[in-house]
């Protein structure tokens, strides 16, 4: 590829996606393949030409389609074994640098339990509405599956995403799913809470909803009844199929944008209140230790976010050329409005294209073309959302909160280049 | 637009309005069934910080200690702050800037088991709300009300806030003062 100046919009390498488009890079043709057909005889067919899977009949399919066994390292990784010393809790990270688009497949959609994960029986499980309502009432899963249906695309994300850049003093071998697996995106489609809440009848003294799930740790939480009417969904489909039950067969509570423990699974109960019950969770280890000494909880939304998955840690560059650098941005606010990216330690920026479609509190992607010059330099993006909000550096997100937070962790990734085209995490 | 087509436009809208207004009542779907009191009471364990639908019973900490050792020790340690599990008691979750040995206890630490529960939760009815639903981790609701009560007593008792043989109960639950009840606050970026 021969690239002019004006090709390039920023330092470290960064090109103008419209010249790429417009044709003013020439790629140099990659040498042609001169095939001297020697004169046929009746012994030869084409056959010695292909390979073994172009000269076979293939396999057979079968009832639900796995992943190419070629792919069978694309997989999630646990990040904590459900041990007591982890408090029973266990987290199953997606790999994010080995996928592309916007959407997680089921499969490899991030898992976080804290009860494990139980066998709930739709056909006996029961949802009930109760507390400040004119009528409390419970409904069969049956029953619930004949509401109107709403569908939408958005993350999830664990408060406790990114949590080792938070705690940790040193930036060590972490690779992108390590640090990042902990945020998904698929569609949902449910129904609105509201849809029920309204058939329940809400009290005037109505402003909290205390929301449990069916597993063995009876897992609850204190909603605001604001967000249960603005946009919560009860799922019971993801990417088109039955919820997993990883993820809350047969439905779970859906708060667009809201960290993923309030979204809660096996959803039970809804208990509606005038004041928050300070569950286990909400008390403890969905808060945060502010830098002023004070206890913060019920810090629901997650902050504008973004990562650079291609390339990112873990990542070996084979050789010095183009590259896209391409990676995720959400925000708990909204939806991304603009994704800035920097080839050469921060000093210049460039605006990277948003993949369409952008939604709402889902994950955008983001691209843009690079020529690496072979030379150690640090990547970073810098998202900013529709109501404005943008990016920390981690020395400024430190300083809000002190150690051991790791809750709500969303500064800015710089992913170090060495010379030899490995990518590692760095704190700069 | 003459007047009759006008008139036509009208009538289809206002035929569109009366659509869409039967509509809305078939649309509501209604298939919600009543709660019976005895349904409510049975799944009602929300327990919340003023003491509202704490249970009747009682324990004391000298009959938890018994319990404890028995179905809680081996995750949360002999006093409660050992571990391997979420510490009970102790303030050891808060590294102070000041501790020479910060960087290494933060290095050692699980970050999920840095914060004990004294320290960190900001109401003492949280405990028994927690324990009586979730707890022991493999055999959680299996212990009864007076059980429950104990183990929250003892719990209390690790941290100091209470003495080994006061009596707990709905009646004196709510006023035990946790430390981080003056601390916590409400996030304000709610949207």
């Amino acid at each position: 590829m021969k690239l002019s100046a004006q090709n390039y919009i920023a330092g470290g390498g960064l090109i103008d996606r419209r010249s790429l488009l417009s044709g003013s890079i020439s790629f140099l043709a990659a040498g042609t393949i001169a095939r001297v057909s020697s004169a046929s005889e009746d012994s030869t067919t084409i056959a010695d030409a292909y390979p073994a899977w172009s000269r076979t009949l293939g396999n057979s399919d079968s009832p639900y389609g796995r992943p190419s066994h070629r792919e069978a390292n694309v997989v999630r990784k646990l990040q904590l074994p459900a041990a007591p010393e982890n408090s029973g809790s266990t987290a199953w990270l997606t790999p994010i640098e080995s996928m592309h688009g916007a959407i997680t497949p089921n499969g490899l959609h991030f898992g976080s339990h804290h009860f494990g994960v139980p066998d709930v029986d739709p056909a006996t499980h029961e949802l009930m509405i109760h507390g400040l309502v004119d009528k409390p009432l419970k409904f069969t899963v049956e029953h619930l599956l004949r509401y109107p249906m709403v569908s939408h695309i958005r993350f999830l994300e664990c408060s406790g995403n990114t949590a080792l850049n938070a705690l940790a003093p040193f930036a060590g071998g972490e690779s992108c799913q390590d640090l990042y697996g902990l945020v998904s995106c698929a569609e949902w489609v449910g129904v609105k809470v509201s849809d029920l809440l309204n058939e329940a009848g809400l009290k005037k003294q109505a402003l909290w909803v205390i929301a449990e799930g069916a597993d063995g740790g009876s897992h609850a939480r204190s909603i605001p009844l604001s967000k249960m009417t603005d946009d919560a969904i009860i799922a019971f489909y993801q990417n088109g199929e039955k919820l997993r039950a990883e993820q809350g067969y047969p439905m779970r509570l859906l708060l667009p944008g809201w960290e993923g423990n309030t979204s809660v699974k096996y959803l039970h109960r809804l208990e509606i209140s005038d004041r928050p019950a300070y569950t286990a969770h909400e008390s403890g280890l969905y808060t945060e230790q502010l830098a002023s000494g004070r206890i913060e909880g019920f810090s629901f939304p997650m902050d504008v976010k973004s990562v650079i998955t291609h390339p990112s840690a873990g990542h070996v560059l084979d050789e010095k050329g183009f590259y896209e650098i391409s990676g995720l941005a959400w925000s708990g606010y909204g939806s991304i409005s603009s994704v800035e990216v920097s080839a050469d330690e921060g000093k210049t920026w460039a605006t990277a294209s948003l993949h369409n479609p952008v939604n709402d509190k889902a994950l955008t992607r983001f691209s843009i073309p690079w020529q690496w010059n072979g030379k150690s330099t640090i990547l970073l993006s810098r998202a900013t959302d529709d109501r404005g909000r943008s990016q920390p550096t981690r020395k400024f997100w430190k300083q809000k909160y002190t150690s051991p937070t790791f809750n709500h962790y969303n500064a800015i990734q710089p992913w170090h280049v060495d010379s030899s085209g490995r990518l590692t995490n760095v704190f700069i | 637009m003459s007047l009759s087509e006008l008139t036509r436009h009208i009538l289809f809208l206002s035929t569109l309005l009366i659509a869409s207004n039967a509509n809305a009542e078939v649309m509501s779907a209604n298939l919600g069934t009543p709660l019976t009191f005895a349904e409510i009471e049975r799944f009602s364990i929300s327990v919340y910080p003023d003491g509202e639908n704490l249970p009747e019973g009682q324990g004391t900490a000298e009959e938890g200690k018994m319990l404890y050792r028995q179905r809680c020790a081996m995750c949360h340690g002999k006093s409660g702050t050992e571990g391997p599990s979420h510490r009970l008691a102790g303030s050891v979750g808060l590294f102070s800037i000041w501790d020479p040995l910060r960087i290494k206890r933060i290095m050692e630490t699980n970050g999920l088991l840095v914060m004990s529960t004294g320290q960190q939760w900001p109401y003492a009815t949280t405990v028994f709300d927690f324990v009586r639903r979730a707890m022991p981790h493999t055999a959680p609701k299996s212990l009864t009300s007076n059980q429950v009560y104990a183990l929250t007593a003892y719990i209390l008792y690790l941290n100091d806030l209470i003495i080994e043989n006061e009596v707990i109960s709905r009646i004196n639950l709510p006023g035990v003062e946790m430390p981080a009840a003056k601390r916590f606050e409400e996030a304000s970026r709610q949207e």
